[in-house]
């Protein structure tokens, strides 16, 4: 009686906030900066540097966002939430827009009052092992030692996965991360799983990272999108093209260095990603030119990417899915026409 | 015929005082205080040896870790790394170097650090006026303490821009700024705060006295992390959009109500230990109940209960690391959100991070600690049972 009264009160609250905030972009604007929902620390994703500036994958979609409607991608508050109170934050209108590496799941799409989407990111889980080992697949672990962490669902993957392919294993599992990671550098599993994007990031604290491989398999499905709160369509469109966007401008090859240049192509689908041609900004609130200050302040997909996972960051994952659909991966945006 | 010749003139007496002799060599001096504290008894000298052992094993490694074998300089994760070093790396405190900045002012704005040192130099200036026994005019010193100074500090740190101090607003803010704002916030509102409770709840007036046990009662019966996730997380939702309190004042307030019910029994237990011929003595002569609270009972009350105030403040002090669970940029959190940096990802970052927050808290709470030592004694005036010397 007593949960369902507290229940009542939430749903109504958060349906109140979310009535009251229609017109998220006239608010945003009004505002004058863009609350974005990040995570208050993971490497690669969102990370404080130096003097407290935050860089970071998701961190750059937040600052695309806030770069396509202010033409400046520093007009942006991030709000570091846990997981338990990212979707709280949202509902409740306290952030605009949470880009903070969620995975997209149907009960979170549906049963949340939250939309999510598209997807920036998609990880899944994979394996770590020696490389002495010489092992080139995860199905070659045949009687190996994993380490894992407990109660997670990376426990149950990683179950399914070894039931799944008929392989004997021993799963030595650990109350956290940490714990699981060290027992691994000191010899006592042969192999250690988590999600991938977090696998090269635990490699850097090993004793010796070099001696280490990722596996190529990826076992779970792990897309993380952006989310938004339900009742605004608009603004939803508006996150949803800022990342489609991206994608398209990595595909068309508009890059930070040359889109101004760009902008005198010929190509009609550059044309119309950077607003020569139509005006497919109007649909979203935004200016014609919304794309192009996207990646004049943050770059298309693949910038982001090589910057804060790829090649130029410490962690040097592997793009494997996240290539473009032209190159291999499954990353696919529809046009803008 | 003097004195001095005469015995002078007596050979079998001496002209000179003897010189003293040395004391039985097991009776004074470093041996003897050996053998009186360390080896006194078999039980003791098993006890020593065990000390002795387990200080051999812990120190040698923990000195190894922290100085001898630590990296003190380096651009990044390269310099702590085995390889790179070529042999056992210690503590990390390259990384702690570069973080400085962060740990200590979190993400505050370049050229506005100086706000920072400012209240920082402030709040130092106010403790050594009222903790320095010979500082002149302590009764300003209080009120400067504990009345402009949080003014000033408030000011100076969320900025003003009508006196040409820009908003700096609490989402930049970190590091060690946010653990000594959490803590003197709740330091300051839960004195005299819990004073009032404590003697509200021994009020004669039943709604005065009502109200105060619940608070008390309700303040105590919920967890800390409890009221810093309902203010973090539940409390948007029940507010309309747009009215959304600040995401560190919220926090602040429910450490503050928080603290004031712990130091509300303190005080009460103090309360509770004046004798009721103080109560009597003070209606003698003619005082009221404010000039009998003000002049006799709450003196001696708190000189009572001053090992229980600071053990309030102290724990206060390290709940304050709580409020990185939800989301607050303290200097936990700031260390939390270094480790997860890829550019010094190392096997001893983390050590290294945490070894750093661990001496910070050590430091401030040990000298909390001496310092409350140091006052009782000063007002420990005949009133309190002499402790055995030693």
């Amino acid at each position: 009686m007593k949960k369902s009264l507290l229940a009542a009160i939430v749903t109504v609250a958060a349906f109140g906030a979310a009535g009251a905030s229609a017109a998220t972009l006239d608010q945003v604007k009004q505002r004058g900066v863009l609350h974005c929902g990040s995570n208050p620390g993971l490497a690669g994703f969102a990370v404080a540097d130096d003097k407290g500036q935050w860089t970071g994958f998701d961190v750059a979609f937040c600052r695309a966002v806030a770069a396509a409607i202010f033409d400046d991608p520093a007009k942006v508050r991030f709000i570091p939430l846990t997981a338990k109170d990212r979707f709280t934050a949202v509902q409740s209108g306290e952030v605009d827009v949470l880009i903070r590496n969620t995975t997209w799941t149907m009960s979170r799409d549906t049963s949340l009052g939250l939309n999510l989407g598209p997807v920036n990111y998609y990880d899944g889980q994979g394996f770590i092992v020696r490389s002495s080992l010489g092992l080139k697949s995860a199905k070659e672990l045949e009687g190996a030692s994993v380490c894992v962490q407990q109660g997670t669902t990376t426990e149950l993957n990683l179950a399914d996965f070894f039931r799944a392919n008929n392989i004997k294993y021993e799963p030595v599992t650990y109350a956290s991360a940490v714990e699981a990671v060290k027992a691994y550098d000191s010899g006592r599993c042969d192999a250690f799983t988590t999600d991938a994007s977090a696998l090269y990031a635990e490699r850097l604290r090993l004793t010796a990272p070099d001696e280490h491989v990722v596996l190529p398999e990826i076992i779970s499905k792990e897309p993380f999108a952006p989310v938004v709160r339900h009742g605004d369509d608009q603004w939803f469109d508006l996150v949803q093209w800022t990342v489609n966007a991206t994608i398209n401008a990595e595909e068309l090859g508009v890059t930070k260095a040359n889109v101004d240049e760009q902008l005198k192509s010929e190509n009609p689908e550059v044309r119309r990603l950077l607003g020569v041609e139509g005006n497919f900004g109007e649909g979203i609130g935004l200016p014609a030119d919304w794309a192009v200050r996207i990646i004049r302040h943050v770059g298309n997909y693949g910038e982001i990417f090589a910057a804060n996972l790829g090649p130029d960051s410490p962690l040097k994952i592997d793009r494997g899915l996240n290539r473009l659909w032209t190159n291999g991966g499954i990353l696919y945006a529809p046009p803008i026409r | 015929m003097t004195t001095s010749g005469k015995t002078a003139s007596a050979a079998y007496l001496r002209t000179t005082v003897a010189p003293p002799e040395r004391p039985p060599p097991l009776t004074s001096g470093p041996l003897a205080w050996l053998r009186e504290n360390l080896l006194s008894s078999p039980l003791n000298v098993a006890l020593t040896l065990a000390g002795l052992y387990i200080v051999y094993v812990l120190v040698p490694p923990a000195v190894r870790f922290l100085l001898v074998d630590a990296v003190w300089t380096g651009e990044d994760r390269n310099a702590c790394l085995v390889s790179a070093a070529g042999q056992p790396v210690g503590a990390c405190w390259a990384f702690v170097a570069s973080r400085l900045r962060y740990f200590v002012y979190g993400a505050y704005p370049d050229g506005q650090l100086w706000r920072v040192n400012l209240v920082f130099a402030l709040c130092a200036a106010g403790i050594v006026w009222l903790l320095w026994t010979r500082a002149p005019r302590k009764d300003l010193g209080a009120i400067f303490f504990f009345g402009l100074f949080p003014v000033a500090a408030v000011v100076l740190l969320y900025g003003w821009p009508a006196i040409g101090l820009p908003h700096v607003h609490t989402s930049l803010w970190g590091g060690v700024v946010v653990t000594l704002v959490v803590a003197f916030a709740g330091i300051v509102v839960s004195l005299p705060f819990g004073v009032l409770l404590a003697l509200g709840r021994r009020s004669r007036l039943p709604l005065v006295r009502l109200v105060s046990v619940t608070f008390i009662e309700f303040w105590r019966g919920v967890p800390l992390i409890t009221v810093l996730i309902m203010a973090n997380t539940m409390l948007p939702l029940f507010l309309p959009g747009n009215m959304s309190p600040d995401k560190l004042l919220r926090p602040l307030v429910g450490v503050a109500l928080f603290a004031s019910a712990y130091m509300a029994e303190v005080v009460r237990g103090g309360l509770q230990a004046i004798p009721k011929g103080q109560f009597e003595g003070a209606a003698s002569l003619g005082l009221n109940y404010w000039q009998t609270t003000r002049l006799v009972v709450l003196p001696q009350a708190l000189r009572i209960v001053i090992p229980g105030i600071v053990n309030t403040f102290i724990g206060l002090f390290k709940d304050t690391s709580l409020v990185s669970i939800v989301g607050i940029f303290d200097l936990m959190r700031t260390i939390e959100v270094s480790l997860a940096d890829p550019r010094w990802a190392t096997p001893v970052t983390a050590a290294s991070g945490y070894a750093f927050a661990a001496i910070f808290y050590f430091v401030c709470c040990f000298g909390m600690s001496r310092y409350s030592i140091a006052m009782e004694k000063r007002l420990a005036t005949g009133h309190k049972r002499q402790e055995t010397d030693r």
